[in-house]
């Protein structure tokens, strides 16, 4: 007992020495798309820590013990909301014995509070397959939404941190304007896809497809979540033939093969979009990601 | 317009109002119909409102061509959190599971040699049956605390709770403490509900150890620690009348443990999580039973068991979805001194010095399909008097252990079928199980632990 007991502290003070002295702010944030926002307008003033890759499924993420123990020196966590990390992030939440990142703290922030919400079901039925009662929480699909939660997390950060307030407000006026003038360009360059039609692998779009003007004709997952059989598969080839879509497209993180099946049969294009930053080599930041997204459906589109 | 329906309400209120205070038992209720209509106004203003508010926006968001500068900037932050289940209702949800069992000798003569087991040890009867149907709550009470209770019907009839604790949201320090009737934190499998493991029942080592799972009533603290590292550090202190405990010796609290955690990534596939536990009980009568549920014996005394378990898990660049494998393994030692009364007989010295442990690989193959296997073996050493050929607690020289084979399928993460082929030699016999279950998850799922 007293060897378990003397082990036991020698290892805690093998740990203790591992942690670093530093002033900034720890952010943890949920996915790649906050992450590097909070870059973007925390700076050298943040320390962020990235939970997810763009070659994961942010629905379907182990609640894993480094997850914990970073969540637990946390002073903000980003998250999406709208019930995209119902699955593994409560549970990060109440083993974090962290009591400044709570929801109804300020060191919780949900990115799906500050914009419009799209897709959000009047009737919610698990016969429907995976679906979110707050709405569709893919919202960083729309670069509009970036700026509006950009604002606010702005507004967070600062109350936060307010000794470099100053700070977070120059480089978020910096990134604004920037990220309108982005926005103008990439607009600019997504005309020719307004009226396109494609095929998406699951319902993870809306927003882009609202923002650009896209209109998806049908998903290759015949329920959200539910994979897809080979009886729907023939189905939207059948489809296909009366309602053409242009091309094919699916994210990162997700199973190439049945986009690459559907597209190679019906003769189309199946595009790799990043879906967030990282997911290709192109998008390595936010400015990235629609770069690469905006040129990629271009492309496939025949523009 | 929420302004002229309040304008106009309140003459009336006040017309209302004196006349209530006049108060014969009709004007109050009229009063109350009143109210009842003032909230109900208020309910259809509030959701005109929203209806409002929504087809404001709508604009702004369909009009795809449009400099995104207005939209941005009037968008102002309004800080709705949009994670709660339902509102201020708990999450409930109901497992349901049922199986069909067949075994190649009687489980009615199930023993393991040299065991003294609890009333859970054994695979239940043969046949069609349902298991015990979970019904659980939880929600965070308010911003301090965190409750959760579990319910579990067992197909006799009647409600076990299996655990009712509230836990601690925002103690400093990262400490967290649990009160009430909750799983123990010891070792890795035990903290879990049966639904979320991978084989239909539990090792052998599990049973036999822990009678399936060591839950109590009492306190547990925890220590995270704040590293990057994971490292938590648990106690408990317990009433002490479960098994491997009984009687809830020393006024009520019979059994205490101390664990360690500790956990990490290895690159972005692979993650894991060791552990060591330490159990300390003194049985105060405790009984143990063969599966008809006669009692084989009674003993009194001290119990200490120690387990070390591990596991790891490994996913494709951290996205288990389609493929994962899942190692895990847990030790036991296991030491009892006493006095044991086999059923019929006088207490006599007993020394006991019980080792197993199981290993357990479980491979996802594709989308909702899983293969797995499992060995379990226990072994044990009793000394004493009590003793005697033919009693429970004499090992036959014989070495229990069980091997399970197991096939999942899960169409969402809702419904699941397994199907599980055991070679069960817990006692001197071969005994060849075959087993098919369905697990429903119906109502809220909360989200799992590692």
């Amino acid at each position: 007992m007293k060897s378990l007991l003397s082990f036991g502290f020698l290892l805690l003070a093998l740990l203790a020495n591992t942690v670093p002295a530093e002033a900034a702010l720890r952010v943890f944030a949920c996915e790649p798309e906050w992450g590097a926002l909070v870059s973007e307008l925390g700076g050298s003033d943040v320390d962020v820590y990235t939970a997810t890759s763009a070659l994961q499924d942010p629905h379907h993420i182990q609640a894993r013990p480094s997850l914990i123990a970073r969540m637990r020196r946390s002073d903000l966590v980003v998250a999406t909301g709208a019930q995209l990390e119902i699955g593994w992030l409560p549970v990060l939440l109440r083993q974090s014995a962290n009591p400044a990142i709570q929801p109804s703290q300020p060191g919780y922030f949900e990115a799906a509070g500050f914009v419009a919400m799209l897709e959000v079901p009047t009737s919610v039925d698990r016969v429907q397959g995976d679906v979110h009662p707050a709405g569709n929480p893919h919202i960083q699909t729309d670069a509009r939404n970036i700026l509006r939660v950009a604002a606010a997390l702005n507004q967070r950060l600062q109350m936060l941190d307010p000794t470099h307030a100053p700070d977070y407000q120059q480089r978020y006026t910096d990134f604004a304007n920037r990220w309108q003038a982005a926005l103008q360009r990439w607009q600019q360059m997504a005309v020719p896809l307004r009226g396109v039609k494609l095929i998406a692998y699951h319902k993870g779009w809306a927003y882009m497809l609202n923002w650009l003007g896209l209109q998806e004709v049908s998903t290759i997952e015949p329920l959200p979540g539910v994979p897809a059989s080979a009886a729907h598969l023939s189905e939207l080839l059948a489809k296909q033939k009366m309602q053409p879509a242009t091309m094919v497209i699916y994210a990162a993180y997700q199973d190439p093969q049945p986009s690459e099946w559907l597209a190679t049969r019906a003769g189309i294009p199946a595009v790799k979009l990043p879906f967030t930053v990282g997911g290709t080599d192109q998008a390595g930041d936010l400015f990235g990601l629609y770069d690469d997204t905006i040129h990629r459906l271009l492309q496939a589109s025949g523009h | 317009m929420r302004k002229q329906i309040l304008a106009w309400l309140l003459p009336c209120m006040l017309v209302a109002a004196p006349v209530a205070q006049a108060a014969s038992v009709e004007t109050t209720d009229e009063l109350k119909t009143l109210k009842e209509q003032v909230r109900l106004l208020q309910q259809k203003i509030d959701k005109m409102e929203t209806r409002l508010q929504a087809s404001e926006k709508q604009p702004a968001a369909a009009a795809p061509a449009e400099p995104v500068v207005q939209a941005a900037e009037s968008a102002q932050p309004q800080n709705t959190t949009r994670s709660d289940a339902n509102v201020f209702n708990p999450q409930i949800s109901m497992v349901l599971n049922g199986s069909y069992r067949a075994f190649s000798h009687n489980p009615a003569t199930f023993a393991v040699p040299g065991f003294a087991l609890g009333d859970s040890a054994g695979l239940g009867d043969r046949g069609f049956g349902i298991n015990e149907s979970e019904l659980n709550f939880a929600a965070n009470v308010d911003n301090l605390f965190y409750a959760d209770s579990t319910l579990s019907l067992p197909r006799t009839g009647g409600i076990n709770v299996e655990e009712a604790y509230f836990q601690t949201l925002a103690l400093p320090a990262g400490l967290t403490v649990k009160a009430g009737r909750f799983f123990s934190g010891i070792g890795y499998i035990n903290q879990f509900h049966p639904h979320h493991d991978d084989f239909i029942d539990r090792s052998l080592a599990n049973r036999v150890f822990l009678n399936s799972t060591f839950a109590g009533d009492g306190i547990q603290v925890r220590w995270l620690a704040p590293t990057d590292t994971y490292f938590e550090l648990g106690s408990e202190l317990l009433r002490g009348d479960r098994y491997p405990g009984g009687g809830a010796a020393l006024r009520g609290a019979g059994s205490w443990d101390v664990f360690a955690h500790v956990g990490g990534d290895v690159g972005f596939s692979n993650s894991w999580r060791a552990g060591l536990s330490w159990l300390s009980t003194k049985p105060l009568g405790r009984s143990s039973f063969d599966n008809t549920g006669a009692v084989t014996g009674t003993f009194d005394g001290n119990s200490q068991l120690l387990i070390g378990d591990l596991v790891w898990k490994w996913a494709p660049n951290g996205n288990p979805y389609d493929t994962n494998f899942k190692f895990q393994t847990e030790l036991f030692q296991q030491q009892e001194k006493g006095m044991f009364a086999n059923a019929g007989s006088p207490a006599a010295s007993y020394s006991g010095r019980h080792w197993g442990g199981y290993a357990e690989a479980v491979y996802q193959f594709t989308h909702g399909w899983d293969i797995g296997i499992r060995h379990s073996e226990v072994f044990a050493r009793n000394t004493g008097a009590a003793v005697v050929p033919g009693s429970v607690l004499d090992t036959l020289g014989f070495r229990p252990k069980r091997t399970s084979l197991v096939l999942g399928y899960a169409n969402s993460e809702f419904s699941r079928f397994r199907l599980q082929f055991s070679r069960d030699q817990s006692r001197p016999v071969t005994d060849n199980q075959v087993a098919l279950q369905y697990l429903m998850l119906i109502g809220a799922h909360g989200a799992h632990q590692f």
